[in-house]
């Protein structure tokens, strides 16, 4: 298992590399000047070249890209030209918004798709299988952010006055600034400045409710959540239930199932059992392929409902031309990405040693 | 002598080739998805063709200060007369810069159509070189080739699209080059890995033997066993294509105003959701039909072309 574990990791250096080089060479490939872009039209020759210089763009290209291989590895991103703050700040204060819409999505498609797709593998043919796999169809086929806007008038207008009234925008009800998990619980004390690793997860407000025991944050966080959350998931979702739907499918043809129900054992041990765990296999890596999916979706959902997340950072500063915070938030979403597929691949490995030893 | 091995060889290939494509469409003729999908898609291209007829207006036409237009929004759209609305004249209303909204969407069918096509095609013949040769020549090609296929792949489709489209400039054509290269990786697996397992098939070593060029065994021998998954992940890349078409255009990266495009009015109406939410309703929905279609069809031709599934 260790040998398997080594050869996949280094697998993913040269992945790695590629993505440093490919987002070093996207970032400076985004037309304009990002010197008139960050300071404005009417910055000068002399403002400039010293603008330039700070930021190290005078070096030549090579430099650049060493200077800033080097800099990653120590986990320095950069300043933003925009915001004028380290992108590494940025990416704390920001990301907890993505990783939670992608998490409570992704809890939605798995714990929607999963068992509707074993269900319909169980009913083949039956009317919920049917109907299951033309809503499965029409769910890949949604537009993530069509979906979103529906959603939002469905729950913000047409049901504003009935209990299942939702949100259409923001994270929490405007106003409401929870204090952090580390204050409440002791862990810094007042004025003192948290590691990076508190404030990130202070600002993922469902876990913040559930470690400062505020039940009001908490429900408020998830009505603000649902909507969004939905709409990244449907097109997961969708998939894995399709995933789920044939793999169960093909296990149950199997000749060890049908021993195990010749043997007498009970109907739903024969399911629960043998047949689904070596059926959520393919299931997982789904899964893990998703993740792409995801932040996808969370781009275009972000900017429908006002969340200042990663994706729309990253879009907005494409526009304005923030190199450093396109490469660096770019190149933490692909390192992400490619990390999540490394672990689905141990996983995978580890829960089938047939791949192990191919 | 040495002419006629691999000719012989060759035609039982067509000969095998021509039932399996005449097999996989009986198979497709009674698969209810992919009737279903080839009608949605049949239609639409009727529509796309067409949508000079099925218009009811000029789609870049504003009906302000026009003869017998009122330039207002209808409260209640759509108004259909066999519905009984009394102003038949705009189905799906206007929309927000006074335009047809019905003649709008009608002729959106156009660029979608032909974005997702286009789009699947370039990726189809570009990934397809890359992975056949990839395959074929092994070693260090295949390494280099298959290892920047891996880190395309290690980038989130839109977001890598978002980033092209950016550096090349917002417009469709731009939009379309951008999907174009976050699809190739897809075929060029799909394709190398055909090739990798038929190049070792004794028909293939002997055609070698017999002298003839890559190029020949390439095309008359490997493509076409290697093409029924990339026309089935292709039919399913057209709907993804569309997508993620609309997305750019949504998001002011595609498509720019006043093209026609559903997911260019989808963003253009979007802040009027409140108020008019038929704006943002049916371009929306015209997107969700159209993938749906190219998926339903897809779907029918994995089944269909499999033989392995045919068996079960």
């Amino acid at each position: 298992m260790l040998k398997f574990i080594i050869r996949r990791l280094t697998f993913s250096i040269p992945v790695l590399l590629g993505i440093l080089l490919v987002t070093f060479t996207l970032a400076r490939a985004i037309p304009g000047d990002p010197c008139l872009a960050v300071l404005g039209e009417r910055a000068t020759k002399d403002i400039c070249e010293s603008f330039f210089r700070r930021n190290g763009l005078d070096q030549p290209a090579p430099v650049q890209l060493l200077i800033y291989i080097r800099n990653f590895l120590q986990g320095d991103l950069g300043e933003s030209m925009r915001f004028h703050r380290p992108v590494m700040e940025l990416l704390v204060d920001r990301l907890p918004t993505t990783v939670e819409l992608g998490f409570f999505a992704l809890l939605f498609a798995i714990s929607v798709g999963v068992p509707i797709g074993v269900l319909s593998a169980y009913r083949h043919k039956s009317a919920i299988d049917v109907g299951t796999m033309i809503g499965a169809n029409i769910g890949v086929s949604m537009p993530v952010f069509w979906l979103g806007l529906m959603l939002a008038y469905l729950f913000a207008v047409l049901l504003k006055d009935t209990p299942f009234a939702l949100p259409p925008s923001g994270r929490l009800t405007p106003g409401a600034s929870p204090a952090p998990f580390y204050l409440v619980q002791g862990l810094v004390a007042e004025g003192e400045e948290p590691l990076g690793i508190l404030r990130f997860l202070s600002r993922i407000n469902t876990l913040n409710a559930i470690l400062t025991l505020n039940g009001e944050l908490l429900v408020d966080a998830l009505r603000h959540l649902i909507l969004p959350a939905v709409a990244v998931g449907t097109i997961p979702l969708a998939i894995i239930a399709r995933m789920s739907r044939s793999s169960v499918l093909e296990v149950l043809s199997q000749d060890y199932v049908r021993t195990a129900r010749a043997k007498g054992l009970r109907e739903h041990v024969v399911v629960g059992k043998h047949a689904l765990k070596n059926a959520m296999l393919p299931v997982i890596t789904v899964i893990g392929l998703n993740f792409g999916l995801v932040i996808s979706g969370a781009v275009l959902t972000e900017t429908i409902f006002s969340l200042t997340g990663v994706g729309r950072t990253l879009v907005d500063s494409i526009t304005s031309r923030d190199y450093t915070l396109v490469q660096g938030f770019t190149v933490v979403i692909a390192a992400g990405f490619v990390l999540i597929n490394m672990v689905v691949d141990i996983l995978y490995g580890y829960l089938d040693p047939r791949i192990r030893f191919n | 002598m040495a002419n006629s091995a691999p000719a012989s060889l060759s035609s039982s290939d067509n000969y095998r080739s021509a039932n399996l494509w005449l097999e996989a469409l009986r198979n497709l003729r009674h698969s209810p998805s992919a009737l279903l999908g080839s009608a949605v898609i049949g239609a639409l291209v009727i529509i796309a063709v067409f949508a000079p007829f099925f218009a009811t207006h000029d789609p870049l036409q504003t009906m302000i200060g026009v003869p017998g237009e009122t330039g207002r929004l209808p409260s209640k759209p759509p108004c259909v007369p066999i519905l009984g609305c009394k102003d038949p004249q705009h189905i799906l209303g206007l929309d927000l810069n006074a335009r047809d909204l019905y003649s709008r969407v009608i002729y959106g069918t156009r660029t979608s159509l032909s974005v997702g096509v286009i789009t699947i095609s370039l990726s189809i013949i570009a990934g397809t070189a890359l992975g056949i040769t990839a395959g074929y020549m092994g070693g260090t090609v295949d390494n280099v080739i298959m290892r920047l296929m891996d880190v395309v792949l290690a980038f989130p489709a839109l977001l890598l699209a978002i980033s092209i489209v950016t550096i090349l400039g917002p417009g469709l054509t731009n939009a379309l080059l951008g999907i174009t290269i976050t699809f190739i990786p897809q075929y060029a697996r799909l394709s190398r890995a055909s090739v990798l397992s038929i190049k070792e098939q004794e028909f293939v070593i002997a055609e070698q033997a017999l002298g003839a060029s890559p190029l020949r065994i390439v095309l008359a021998h490997i493509l076409p066993n290697a093409i029924t998954p990339i026309i089935v992940q292709g039919t399913l890349g057209v709907g993804t294509a569309i997508l993620d078409a609309a997305a750019l255009s949504f998001l002011g990266l595609g498509a720019q105003p006043p093209t026609p495009e559903w997911g260019q009015i989808l963003s253009e109406s979007r802040n009027y959701l409140f108020t008019s939410p038929h704006l943002v309703f049916f371009p929306g929905f015209a997107i969700m039909i159209t993938v749906l279609g190219f998926n339903l069809l897809g779907d029918g031709m994995r089944d269909a072309l499999d033989p392995r599934l045919n068996r079960n």
